[in-house]
């Protein structure tokens, strides 16, 4: 097999916490804690877990937003980690973000023309005024706006408006990977679903791969190849996104599907319903993150020895003691 | 005048752009904004009336400031002086108009100063953080601590004659007095920034600039300064108002400019101890300052709104 677009492995993230006088280290927060995932050429990887549990941070550190306490990073076979500030620039070229919030993501003094075209300045991708235009004019259109939008400014838009112009933002410099941080999870059902298309869309049209955050299950079934699962810092499950739907292997996702809604109340099903609350990051639970609200842990395998992911069929990863 | 200036405004909205998309340039639609904004408008009308009276007042009114006569003392308003006269028979109107040159450049200028270090070590310390920002904010705090008194007194005794000499009475007592409000000023203005920067570098929009690849001066100058500056310019008209009235206690003190030189700030203060029989000589001197200050503020008002492209008006 050859080597995938994006490979991550043994990612870590802990931000200190400081007190007292001196900014003492009090201790830190473990927010992503061992990660490893792959992202092949034009697939589409989701991302899924609930608020707190690193999906964001781990985004994050991809691009070097946010850098990584250890771990590897390899893009195209480049070490990510290792990479000067000239050649992270280029790096950003390759591999583009999407945000949550399209309100705070663009610069409320900046009309829509400056905020697509930011990045043909910053790598000189175009040389005249004209071509530059008419690039933003393009991009704009590629996202289903308007070339007299340009000279708006952010607050005249709606939110699905101003995430095409983030996702316009994002197309400018032509990457390879676009890493989506919950595009859609602050819009409305019905705009989230044209995101979604438009995001499909472009995939297709530009052979993108999408690393997609999210903590909607169904939006992440729907668009996603592969769909891996996080808890606390750690991946505990990957697998195919049909077979992660139809047969989970993690308790933890178990619990995650059971709690999606069904449109038909007449289904009946059983809900399993996860005990306490997800422990704190900054202690996170020995052994396994997930014993302490496990309905089958066994101790004290569970709370002494970390699972590693085991394949337990095709592509299909897991790591649980148990199953 | 005022009045064409209020009407204009009403005018412009009956004219619409015939429906036709036309680009706006944003320099363009902040003034079209700040027309808007009628006290704005207004106060721009009554600054430059002050400045024109200032500049151009003493070639019409031709009384010299300084001609002492007795038989004239403390005299009320009247026709031949329009803003009456002080203790030594000196006409106040003569004097105002010398003086308000002084007293505008010095707080336009002190307030420049200000803002400039303000901004620029405050832009620094947000941006940098760690020890920079550290060692920036003792310095800012430091500064705030300093008994200022003391030390103005201490400054301009040392720097005073040697400025006296190299640029002239008047020029180096101007320069030390701007240089010396603004030393005193800037503080509130850099933690303003600086607490700006602190919140706007976690912004989504900085962190999307930063993933396309923009260099830290380019974040600074296109992402986060913009944002910053509403509460800036706030900041700064504020500091026009103060820095006339510093610029009153410097020379109240011996300080500043020699007491025959009539800034607004010293009329008051000469004016202080004739409240009572000659409150004329107190008035016109508060009301121009209290009118610079206030149309000052206003234009504040009308630019931070007029700037911004989330006010939609």
């Amino acid at each position: 097999m050859s080597e995938p677009l994006l490979r991550v492995w043994n990612l870590t993230k802990q931000f200190p916490i400081k007190a007292g006088l001196f900014g003492r280290q009090a201790g830190s927060v473990h927010a992503v804690d061992g990660v490893d995932f792959n992202v092949e050429r034009r697939e589409t990887l989701g991302l899924v877990g609930e608020s707190g549990c690193g999906k964001s941070t781990t985004g994050r550190c991809v691009l070097r937003l946010i850098e990584p306490s250890s771990g590897e990073i390899h893009f195209e076979g480049k070490n990510v980690r290792r990479l000067e500030a000239s050649a992270l620039r280029a790096l950003r070229r390759d591999i583009q973000i999407i945000f949550q919030d399209p309100y705070a993501s663009l610069n409320p003094r900046m009309n829509v023309g400056a905020i697509v075209g930011e990045a043909l300045i910053i790598h000189r991708l175009t040389k005249t005024r004209r071509q530059f235009e008419e690039r933003v004019v393009n991009l704009l259109e590629t996202v289903g706006l308007r070339a007299d939008h340009m000279g708006r400014y952010p607050n005249e838009f709606s939110g699905g408006q101003r995430q095409r112009i983030g996702i316009a933002r994002a197309l400018a410099v032509e990457p390879k990977l676009i890493i989506c941080d919950e595009p859609v999870s602050a819009l409305d059902v019905s705009i989230q679903a044209q995101i979604i298309n438009l995001l499909e869309d472009l995939q297709q049209k530009f052979g993108l791969a999408y690393l997609f955050i999210a903590h909607d299950l169904s939006v992440v079934e729907h668009i996603s190849r592969r769909v891996a699962v996080m808890y606390l810092g750690r991946i505990v499950e990957t697998a195919p996104a049909r077979a992660l739907y139809t047969s989970p292997k993690h308790p933890y996702t178990e619990a995650l599907l059971s709690a999606v809604p069904i449109p038909d109340p007449k289904v009946k099903r059983q809900r399993i319903r996860l005990q306490g609350e997800v422990p704190s990051p900054i202690a996170p639970p020995t052994g396994c993150h997930f014993h302490t609200r496990c309905p089958i842990a066994q101790f004290p395998l569970c709370s002494s020895e970390t699972p590693a992911l085991k394949q337990s069929a095709d592509g299909h990863w897991v790591a649980c003691h148990l199953r | 005048m005022a009045g064409l200036t209020h009407a204009s405004p009403i005018a412009e909205i009956a004219v619409p752009l015939e429906g036709r998309p036309r680009r706006i340039s944003p320099g363009f639609e902040a003034w079209r904004k700040f027309r808007r904004h009628r006290m704005a408008v207004a106060s721009v009308v009554i600054l430059a009336l002050l400045a024109a009276a200032v500049l151009l007042g003493p070639l019409v009114w031709r009384l010299p400031i300084n001609e002492i006569d007795f038989t004239a003392r403390l005299s009320s308003p009247s026709w031949e002086h329009p803003f009456g006269t002080d203790d030594l028979g000196q006409d106040l109107l003569a004097r105002m108009l010398y003086g308000g040159r002084i007293s505008l450049a010095v707080g336009f200028a002190a307030m420049t100063v200000a803002i400039i270090a303000g901004t620029l070590i405050g832009a620094i310390s947000g941006i940098s953080r760690g020890s920079v920002d550290a060692v920036l904010m003792w310095i800012t705090d430091l500064f705030l601590a300093l008994p200022q008194l003391p030390l103005l007194l201490l400054v301009i005794y040392l720097f005073r004659d040697f400025l006296k000499a190299w640029l002239g009475p008047e020029g180096g007592v101007f320069i030390l007095v701007v240089l010396v409000i603004g030393a005193f000023r800037w503080m509130p203005v850099a933690r303003l920034v600086r607490a700006q920067f602190l919140s706007l570098r976690e912004k989504e929009f900085v962190e999307a600039a930063r993933a396309l690849g923009a260099t830290t001066p380019r974040l600074v100058l296109r992402h986060i300064l913009p944002n910053s500056l509403g509460p800036v310019i706030v900041a700064g008209t504020i500091d026009v108002a103060a820095a006339i009235i510093a610029e009153s206690t410097l020379s109240f003190l011996g300080l500043g400019f020699p007491p025959d030189i009539p800034t607004w700030g010293r009329l008051l203060f000469d004016a202080k101890d004739y409240l009572d029989i000659a409150p004329h000589w107190a008035l016109f001197a508060g009301a121009a300052i209290f009118l610079t200050v206030l149309a000052i503020n206003f234009i504040g008002d009308g630019l931070r709104d007029a700037l911004d492209p989330r006010k939609v008006m």
